[in-house]
Parts: C-alpha cells; sequence; structure tokens
C-alpha cells in the first residue's frame, strides 16, 4: 500500500485540530503553550507536503522561517509565563483572571 | 587537487542573489537601527542619559524613517518609475506602502513621547519600551509592505512579539502581566490559524508570491475552489484577530485594560493601521477577483463588530474598557470600506485609519495624564468635574471625543463620510446604514463623556465663593507635544480634508510582479 501525499495533508489537520482543541481545553499555561508549538508545526507539515505535491522548493523555506518565529515566541512566552507564576506560584489560565468587565 | 571553493565554483557556479533596492526598504531599517542603536548603547556602555533623551532617540529614528518614506514617494508617483518590487517580490514598493509607514511612525512618534512621561511617573524608566516600541514599528512597516505572505506572515509576528512584551511592560502590575498572557496566548493562536490560510492558499495556487498569486489567479481556472475559500477563511481569522473583528475580539477589552496606557494607544492606532493594510493587500489587491466569495463574508464580520462594539460600549465603567469597544465600532467602520473593494473604498481605509490612529492617540495621551501612580483611575468618575480642574485637557478630550463621534469639523466626520460613500457607491446600502447606526451608539457613549466631564463634583458644587486654586500635577512636555500634533491634525484634516485625501488616492496598492 502507498502512502499518497494528501494523506499527510490529512494528518497535518489533525494534528492542527488537536492544538486548537488542546488550547481551548487546557488550563496549564505551559500546556496551552505546547498546543501553539503544535499547530505551528502541523502547517509546517501542511508546507512540506505541498511543496513535494507541487514540485516547489518555497514551500520547504517557509518551514525555516516558521520555525525561527516559534523559537521567538517561546521566549517571549516562557518570559511572560515566568513573570506571572513569580508573582503567583502555580496559577493557572482561570486564575489570571483579574480583568472583566 | 583543487581547493574547495574551486570545485565549487565549477560545478555551481556563483550563488544568486537578488538584486537589494535598498532605498525602498529604508524607512523600516531605519526603525530597526534605531532599535539596535538603543540596546546596543545599553547593553555595552554605561551610559545612563537624562530621561527623555531615549524617547528623543526613538522620535528623531521615527522622523528619519519618515523623511526616507517620503524619498520612496516621490519615486513611486513620479510617473516614468512608479510602484515596483524589491528584494525579489518580497516587499511591494507604491503609495500604498509609503502612506502606512508613515501612519505607523507617526504612531511611534506619538507613543513614545507620551511614555516618557508615563514611566517616569511608574518609576519604570528605562531604554527597552523605545527599542521594543521601534521594532513594533518596523514589523508594522513590513507588513504592509509585504509582497509576499511569508514576509506578511513575518511582519505580523514582529509587530506582534514586540507588543506582547510592552502589553506586560509595567511589572508592578499583575494586571499588565495577565493582559500579556492573555494577548500572547490568543496572538498565537491567531497567527497560527493565519499559517494555515497561506499553506492553503500555496496549495492552491503554488505561490506565496501576492502578485505570482494574483497572475495565477487571473490566467486559471481552478478546478475546485474549496482549499482557496478555506485558505481566505482562516486568512480572515487570523487577520480579523490582529483588526479587532468580532467574533475574534474577546481579547480587546482585557488587554486595553491591563497595557499601560500609552501601550493601549500604541495597540489601537499602529496594530490596527498595519493590520488592516495587510488585509487590503491581500483580500482587495490580490483575492479581488474572488470578490464574490469574500465580500460577504467581510460584510458580516464588519456588521457583527459594529453591534457588539457599540452595544457593549454603552455598558462599561471603566474607560480604557469602553474604548475597547468603540475601537470595534472603528474597526466595523474600516470592514465596511474594505468590503467595498474598490479603489474608493481603499482611500476611505487609509483616511480612516490615519485618522483614528492620530486621535486614539491623543485621546490615550489624555487619559495618561489623567489616571494616578500605579496606572489607576480610569474609571468614568475620575473624570467629572474634569472641564473645572484641568479646562485645557477636558476641552482637548472632548475634541478627540467628537472626533470620534464623528461631528463636522473634525477629521472623523470626514473619515466616516468617505466609508459611507464608499459603501453607497459600492451599492451595500444595508452596510452604510448598519455603520452609520453603530456610530450613533457610539456617539452616545462618548457624549456621556462629555457630560460627565462638564458635570460638576459635589464637593464642587457645594462651595461658595472662588474656587481654589486646584492642585495638580504638571502636564509633561511629551504629552503637550502628542496632543498639539492630534488637535492640530484632527481640526485641520476637519476642515480641510483635500489634501490628505489626495494623498491617499496616490496610495491604492498595486502588486508588480518581480522581474
Amino acid at each position: 500500500m502507498s502512502v499518497e501525499p494528501s494523506w499527510y495533508l490529512v494528518l497535518s489537520a489533525m494534528l492542527f485540530t488537536i492544538g486548537a482543541l488542546g488550547l481551548l481545553v487546557r488550563r496549564n499555561p505551559l500546556v496551552m503553550f505546547m498546543c501553539v508549538e503544535l499547530m505551528l508545526n502541523a502547517v509546517n507539515l501542511t508546507f512540506v507536503t505541498f511543496a513535494r505535491m507541487l514540485n516547489d522548493i518555497g514551500g520547504q523555506v517557509v518551514v525555516f522561517f516558521v520555525l525561527v518565529v516559534a523559537a521567538a515566541e517561546v521566549v517571549v512566552g516562557l518570559g511572560i509565563i515566568v513573570a506571572i507564576l513569580r508573582r503567583r506560584p502555580g496559577a493557572t489560565a482561570d486564575d489570571i483572571a483579574l480583568l472583566k468587565g | 587537487m583543487s581547493t574547495l571553493p574551486a570545485v565549487m565554483a565549477q560545478q555551481l557556479g556563483p550563488i544568486d542573489t537578488p538584486a537589494i533596492d535598498w532605498l525602498a526598504i529604508s524607512p523600516p531599517v531605519a526603525l530597526l537601527a534605531g532599535s539596535l542603536l538603543i540596546l546596543t548603547l545599553v547593553g555595552v556602555t554605561r551610559w545612563r542619559p537624562a530621561p527623555g533623551v531615549w524617547a528623543a532617540v526613538t522620535v528623531v529614528t521615527s522622523l528619519v524613517a519618515i523623511g526616507l518614506a517620503a524619498a520612496v514617494w516621490v519615486r513611486v508617483t513620479d510617473p516614468e518609475r512608479g510602484p515596483s518590487s524589491a528584494v525579489a517580490g518580497a516587499v511591494a514598493v507604491d503609495g500604498f506602502t509609503v502612506f502606512v509607514t508613515v501612519v505607523v511612525c507617526v504612531a511611534v512618534i506619538l507613543t513614545a513621547m507620551t511614555s516618557a512621561g508615563y514611566l517616569r511617573r511608574e518609576g519604570l524608566d528605562g531604554p527597552e519600551l523605545y527599542a521594543l516600541l521601534l521594532l513594533a514599528g518596523t514589523g508594522g512597516i513590513v507588513m504592509a509592505a509585504a509582497g509576499d505572505l511569508i514576509v506578511l506572515f513575518l511582519g505580523l509576528e514582529i509587530l506582534s512579539i514586540a507588543v506582547y512584551v510592552l502589553a506586560g511592560y509595567h511589572l508592578r502590575r499583575i494586571e499588565s502581566q495577565e493582559s500579556a498572557m492573555k494577548y500572547f496566548v490568543l496572538g498565537a493562536f491567531s497567527s497560527a490559524f493565519l499559517l494555515y490560510g497561506i499553506a492553503l492558499v500555496y496549495g492552491a495556487t503554488g505561490s506565496t508570491n501576492l502578485a505570482r498569486i494574483a497572475d495565477f489567479l487571473a490566467g486559471n481556472v481552478l478546478e475546485s475552489t474549496g482549499l482557496l475559500l478555506a485558505g481566505f477563511a482562516l486568512l480572515l481569522v487570523g487577520l480579523g484577530f490582529k483588526v479587532a473583528a468580532a467574533p475574534f475580539h474577546v481579547w480587546v477589552p482585557d488587554v486595553y485594560q491591563g497595557a499601560p496606557t500609552p501601550i493601549t494607544g500604541f495597540m489601537a492606532a499602529a496594530t490596527k493601521a498595519a493590520a488592516f493594510a495587510a488585509l487590503v493587500r491581500v483580500f482587495v489587491s490580490t483575492f479581488g477577483g474572488y470578490q464574490l466569495d469574500w465580500q460577504p463574508i467581510v460584510g458580516a464580520l464588519a456588521v457583527l463588530t459594529l453591534v457588539v462594539g457599540a452595544v457593549l460600549a454603552a455598558v462599561q465603567t471603566d474607560l480604557k474598557r469602553t474604548l475597547a469597544y468603540t475601537s470595534l465600532v472603528h474597526a466595523g467602520f474600516i470592514l465596511v470600506a474594505v468590503q467595498t473593494a474598490t479603489d474608493q473604498g481603499v482611500v476611505a481605509v487609509l483616511f480612516y485609519s490615519a485618522t483614528y490612529a492620530v486621535v486614539i492617540l491623543g485621546m490615550f495621551a489624555v487619559l495618561t495624564t489623567v489616571s494616578r501612580r500605579g496606572d489607576v483611575g480610569h474609571d468614568l468618575d475620575a473624570y467629572r468635574g474634569m472641564a473645572y480642574s484641568r479646562p485645557g485637557l477636558a476641552l482637548a478630550l472632548t475634541l478627540f471625543l467628537m472626533a470620534q463621534a464623528g461631528i463636522p469639523l473634525t477629521a472623523g466626520f470626514f473619515a466616516k463620510f468617505y466609508v459611507i460613500a464608499a459603501a453607497v457607491d459600492a451599492g451595500t446600502y444595508l452596510l452604510a446604514v448598519a455603520a452609520m447606526l453603530g456610530a450613533v451608539v457610539a456617539a452616545f457613549v462618548y457624549l456621556r463623556l462629555i457630560v460627565t466631564m462638564y458635570s460638576q463634583t459635589d464637593e464642587q458644587a457645594a462651595r461658595t465663593g472662588p474656587a481654589p486654586r486646584p492642585v495638580r500635577p504638571p502636564i509633561p512636555l511629551g504629552v503637550k507635544l502628542t496632543l498639539a500634533v492630534a488637535v492640530v491634525y484632527t481640526l485641520a484634516a476637519g476642515i480641510l480634508p483635500g489634501p490628505l485625501v489626495d494623498l491617499a488616492r496616490d496610495a491604492t496598492p498595486l502588486l508588480v510582479l518581480a522581474g
């Protein structure tokens, strides 16, 4: 049985959905963070698959850009999480709810 | 045996790198250089300058960027040269880019001037805010200038990541950090959607370059448009989040309330202008041929945004939250102009974005001055009787509120007028009506604040005899300058909008294929 490229598209769509649902359901800031990474990497898989299907190198180059952006996001996101957890150890997303109106 | 370089030269030849048109990309490069200069000076030397010097460096850098943008403008409006693309088609060099560049630079200047006094009051004086502000400006310009979807994504991330940090800049306020956290999580979530949209459009058209995509879509009939339309939807989600369109607006009130007040102004002004520029470039100029597919969706988003913003703004008591919801009304207005997909609509988008940016920065300069140490005192009651205790500030705030409500002789009137005119000319009457109704409800919110300012507090009313000289902190120089710029703009563009509209007319986006 051969593996069609479209299978990879389905797989990446599933990974993206798992990431999106995880972000909405989970309340631990670090796990929410991992879900964002899962979404971005699912998109990377889509890009590589399309690059293969279209026989175009552009889609693979994009992956490098996305990896760099994801790394920069991790740095800033962890910084924000650390700043909050120093004020309130063990805070979850539900505890961080001072702002409302 | 030959050396490795010799072998490589034999087999591969020199690597082809694209020619770089330095003048065309000089405005964002200038801002980036200013940011790096600040960081290097702070990191390497022990020089700790007097307060206000970093703000001055930021202002000068942005003015240099505006000057360079003017040079690019001269070139793109020259009939012999015209718009072009730079760096192998990654950057679009046209009037649209230059116009949004100037709006973003002005936003950086006004925010930096407002921040100087704020940081001193809060005891946070430091260079980081200015470096981040310049970086955010760079990202905004890159976003507006993007000739490629990946460059658009990079610009959006440069802008967003800098603003995530700025939102959490007030280290002693847990609210500030909460807003940074919320902005970050939802921002990253929406960026992922945008990126997935880019991937699907790439799969459907075979390119991420906007000019090539437009070329491909014009020359080919797609067998099935499912992939492309899914890409449109995801792109709209991603950009809709950044422009704060309902139902992607849930972050707006919390982030606006929690972020340091001058930064909230920057978010409202620059982030919105850059995101709308990206929206126009991607949907109106690249996907213009598929107008019938995306127009109703953008129209529906516009109506929803107007309704949600107007209704919820009316029930808020915190002024920053109120302004967050009224910013939705403005976003709805601009979306009405976007969905027309005409040149007239683009002119309206540009005029509205520029006007909103300046007016809202003036407003947040007033809010910054009225608030007290710890960034508190933003509730409506803090403004009661302000016309008697601080008449100058109250007058400026009244003017900005009138401009936001769209009262004639202010820039806001013409901004709203051009949007409605574009919507009517495009035949979308219902949207024009919805926009006007939204404006009416929002006007109630603005007038309520004006009435509050001009009614006396109990203490003021009970007093007999001459009022004692009120004790009030002096207004910092930066805030005075910001207010002066905003007031002059609001009146000038409200009485004589012609020159600005002519500039906006020359600034419609054009996609040029790289040679």
